[in-house]
C-alpha cells in the first residue's frame, strides 16, 4: 500500500519496455538504445503529470528551463503536428531522435536541419520575411528597435535568398547554415550511454 | 434446556480464564514495551546519553544493502541483461558554456558577429535539452540511489530479485512494519504528549524534545547559533526542525496552525518565545521584518530558525534563498543539513504525499540519518546587498553539504516561471548582436 505509492514510475528495463507500446519499432526507427527509451519514457511520464498517456502544450510549458527560452513556443510547437493538441510517446521520441548525433549512415544527415527549419517554416514550406521577423522578435524581445530588427531580417534574406523569390526555401537554408556551422555538432544532444 | 444452559456455562467458564489470561498478557506486554521505550529511548534522549545501538544498526544495514545490490547484479548477469542503473547525472551531457561563448564559437573565425540563421540552433538545442532533462524538475522528486535499500519504493529492478533477496525483503517488511513502525508511532505519541504536558508545567525550561530514530553526526559545534542571531538552513523535510531543535533551542517562525500543530505551537510558546504569525500578517513583509528584528534585538531571546528556501527541496541541491531574513542585519549562522539517502528518504514531496502518508513513510523506513554542519557565522558586508548576501550564505551551505548550488526559486515547485527570466536571455543575446554592431559602426 504505502510501498507502492512511491514506485509508480519505476520498473526494470524489461518490464518497462513491455509497457511501452511499439518499443522495438521505435528503437529501430530512431536508433535509441533500450535504456534510452526507458529513460525517455520515465521523462515522458514525469512530464505527463496527470497520467493521461499524452502530452499537451501546457505540460511542456511547465518545464522551467524551457520557459525562459525565447523561442520556447516554436520548440513546443514542433512536437505537435498541425491541428493536433496532443503528443504521444511515439511522437515525443521521434522528434527527439532528430537531435541524436549522426551515425555513420549518412542518410540521417538532414535530420537536425529538418527539425530546425520546421521551427521556422511557414505554411508553404518557405521562410518568409514576416516569419523571420517574428523569430527575431522572439529572440531579441524588447531589447532592439523595430528598425534594427528589419535591417537584420533584410540582410539575412539578402545573404540567403539565392533565387531572389523573397523567401528562404529549405534548400537555401541548408546551404547557408552548412557553410558556417557544423550542424551535427551544434544541433545534437549528447545522450549518455 | 438445562443441558444447554449447562453447556453454555461450561463454555463460558472455559472462556473466562482464557479471556483474563489474554488481558493479563496484553497488560504485561504493554507495560514491558512501555518501560523499554522509556528506558532505552526517551530518558537517554533527554539526558543526552547514547548506547551505541544506532551505530551498530547502521553499519549492519549498509552491509546488507551492498550484499543485496550484488545479488541483484549477479542475477542480472545470469540473465544477460543490464541492471537499470539510475543515472544520477541525467540522461544527457549538457554544455556548460554560456550563451555568449556558444554563439561566438558557432561563427567562423574572424567573422562579424551579426545575426546568423544558425544562432537559432543554439536556442533550439538548449530548448530540447531542457525538455529531455532539466535542473529544476528533478529537484522536487526523491533522489535516486545507487544501491537498493530493501524498500520497494526505491527499487527499479523487480525483475532481478532472487528468492533469497525476496525473503530478506519480506523479513525487512516485517521488521519495519511490525516492530519499527509501532515503536515509532508510540514514541511519537508519547513524545508529543510529554511535550504538551511538560511544557505546560515547566514554564521556563526547554521542554522534553521529541527525539526519535534520528541519529545525527554533528560537526563543528563551536559555531552553534547564539542569542541575537538568525539561524538559516536548507530545507528538506519537517524533520529538519526536529533535528535542529534537539540540538539547541531555537525560536521558530511560522504560521499559526489549527489542530494538533496548533496545540503544539501554543505549548511551545509557553516554554520559550516563538514567533507565530497569523495568516494575514504573513503577507505584510514589513510587519514580519519588524517582528523578526525586534526579536533579534532582544539578547535574551533565542536565535531564530528560518528556512529561506521557503519549501522542501529533495536534498540534492540548495535553491534560491528569499532575501527577507537577510535584510534584518544581524549575524547569520548558516547550518547545512544533508540526509544520507541509503537508509530512508526524508524528502517530503508535499504535492504528492500528504502529511500522514509522509509520516508513515518516515516511520517505516530503516532509519533517517543526517549530517548537520554548523558553519561559522556570517554578516552582511558593506558592499553587498541582501540578495548577494543571501547568495553568499547559500553557496557556503551548498559547499559544505555537498549539494548543488542553484539559482532557481524553490517556489517553482508550484508556480510558473516569471517572464523576466526569459527577458534576461533575450537581453544577453541582443548584447552579443547589437553590441558588436556598435563596434562596427564606430570603426
Amino acid at each position: 500500500m504505502f510501498e507502492s505509492c512511491g514506485c509508480k514510475t519505476m520498473g526494470s528495463t524489461n518490464s518497462t519496455l513491455l509497457k511501452i507500446p511499439n518499443a522495438e519499432e521505435l528503437m529501430q526507427e530512431t536508433g535509441f538504445s533500450a535504456s534510452h527509451i526507458v529513460r525517455l519514457y520515465d521523462r515522458f511520464t514525469s512530464l505527463d503529470k496527470e497520467g493521461r498517456g499524452y502530452l499537451c502544450p501546457q505540460d511542456f510549458g511547465a518545464i522551467k528551463e524551457l520557459a525562459i527560452n525565447p523561442i520556447r513556443d516554436r520548440i513546443i510547437g514542433a512536437f505537435f503536428s498541425p491541428g493536433k493538441e496532443t503528443a504521444d510517446f511515439q511522437t515525443f521520441v521521434r522528434i527527439l531522435a532528430h537531435f541524436r548525433p549522426v551515425d555513420k549512415d549518412r542518410t540521417k544527415e538532414p535530420e537536425p536541419i529538418n527539425s530546425r527549419s520546421n521551427k521556422l517554416r511557414y505554411k508553404d514550406g518557405n521562410i518568409s520575411r514576416e516569419e523571420l521577423l517574428k523569430v527575431l522578435r522572439d529572440m531579441l524581445g524588447m531589447q532592439v528597435t523595430e528598425e534594427q530588427l528589419e535591417s537584420i531580417a533584410d540582410r539575412t534574406i539578402q545573404e540567403a535568398d539565392l533565387d531572389r523569390d523573397g523567401a528562404i526555401s529549405f534548400e537555401e537554408f541548408r546551404k547557408v547554415s552548412l557553410e558556417k556551422v557544423n550542424i551535427d555538432h551544434k544541433m545534437s544532444i549528447r545522450f549518455l550511454r | 434446556m438445562s443441558v444447554q444452559q449447562m453447556k453454555w456455562s461450561t463454555m463460558e467458564s472455559y472462556l473466562f480464564p482464557f479471556d483474563s489470561l489474554i488481558c493479563m498478557l496484553l497488560g504485561i506486554s504493554f507495560t514491558v514495551w512501555f518501560t523499554l521505550l522509556l528506558v532505552f529511548i526517551i530518558v537517554p534522549a533527554i539526558l543526552g546519553v547514547s548506547f551505541g545501538i544506532r551505530r551498530l544498526y547502521m553499519k549492519s544495514l549498509i552491509k546488507l544493502f551492498e550484499w543485496a545490490t550484488l545479488r541483484m547484479e549477479r542475477g542480472a548477469k545470469e540473465k544477460n541483461q543490464h541492471l537499470y542503473k539510475p543515472y544520477s547525472n541525467g540522461i544527457i551531457a549538457k554544455e556548460p558554456m554560456s550563451l555568449e561563448q556558444e554563439i561566438q564559437e558557432m561563427r567562423r573565425e574572424g567573422a562579424e558577429p551579426e545575426f546568423d540563421m544558425s544562432d537559432i540552433f543554439y536556442f533550439c538545442r538548449r530548448g530540447v535539452e531542457s525538455i529531455v532533462d532539466d535542473e529544476v524538475t528533478k529537484r522536487f522528486t526523491a533522489e535516486e540511489l545507487e544501491s537498493w535499500n530493501l524498500l520497494t519504493r526505491s527499487n527499479y529492478n523487480f525483475h532481478h530479485i532472487s528468492t533469497r533477496l525476496t525473503a530478506l525483503w519480506g523479513a525487512g517488511v516485517l521488521i519495519r512494519y511490525g516492530f519499527l513502525l509501532p515503536l515509532r508511532v508510540t514514541l511519537a505519541f508519547t513524545g508529543v504528549g510529554l511535550l504538551v504536558v511538560l511544557s505546560s508545567i515547566i514554564g521556563l525550561f526547554p521542554s522534553g524534545r521529541i527525539k526519535n530514530y534520528v541519529s545525527d553526526k554533528v560537526h563543528l559545534i563551536e559555531n552553534k547559533p547564539r542569542n541575537g542571531g538568525i539561524c538559516v538552513a536548507n530545507h528538506t523535510s519537517p524533520i529538519d526542525v526536529i533535528i535542529l531543535a534537539s540540538d539547541g533551542c531555537y525560536a521558530m517562525v511560522g504560521q499559526v496552525h489549527g489542530g494538533l500543530m496548533g496545540v503544539i505551537q501554543r505549548a511551545m510558546v509557553k516554554a520559550c518565545p516563538h514567533i507565530w504569525f497569523e495568516r494575514s500578517e504573513v503577507k505584510d513583509r514589513h510587519l514580519v521584518a519588524k517582528r523578526l528584528s525586534d526579536h533579534v534585538a532582544d539578547e535574551s531571546k533565542l536565535p531564530i530558525l528560518i528556512f529561506p528556501e521557503g519549501t522542501c527541496i529533495n536534498n540534492t541541491s540548495v535553491m534560491m534563498f528569499k532575501k527577507g531574513s537577510f535584510e534584518i542585519g544581524c549575524t547569520v549562522y548558516p547550518v547545512a543539513i544533508k540526509y544520507d539517502p541509503r537508509f530512508g528518504d526524508a524528502f517530503w514531496n508535499s504535492s504528492k504525499f500528504g502529511m500522514v502518508n509522509y509520516l508513515l513513510h518516515m516511520m517505516s523506513s530503516w532509519a533517517i540519518v543526517c549530517s548537520v554542519w554548523y558553519l561559522p557565522p556570517m554578516s552582511r558586508r558593506e558592499d553587498e546587498d541582501a540578495v548577494q548576501f543571501a547568495n553568499r550564505v547559500k553557496a557556503a551551505i551548498a559547499r559544505k553539504g555537498g549539494l548543488a548550488d542553484l539559482l532557481w526559486d524553490g517556489g517553482l515547485k508550484r508556480d510558473k516561471v516569471k517572464e523576466v527570466f526569459k527577458e534576461e536571455q533575450q537581453k544577453l543575446y541582443s548584447k552579443v548582436l547589437v553590441g558588436s554592431s556598435e563596434d562596427r559602426s564606430r570603426s
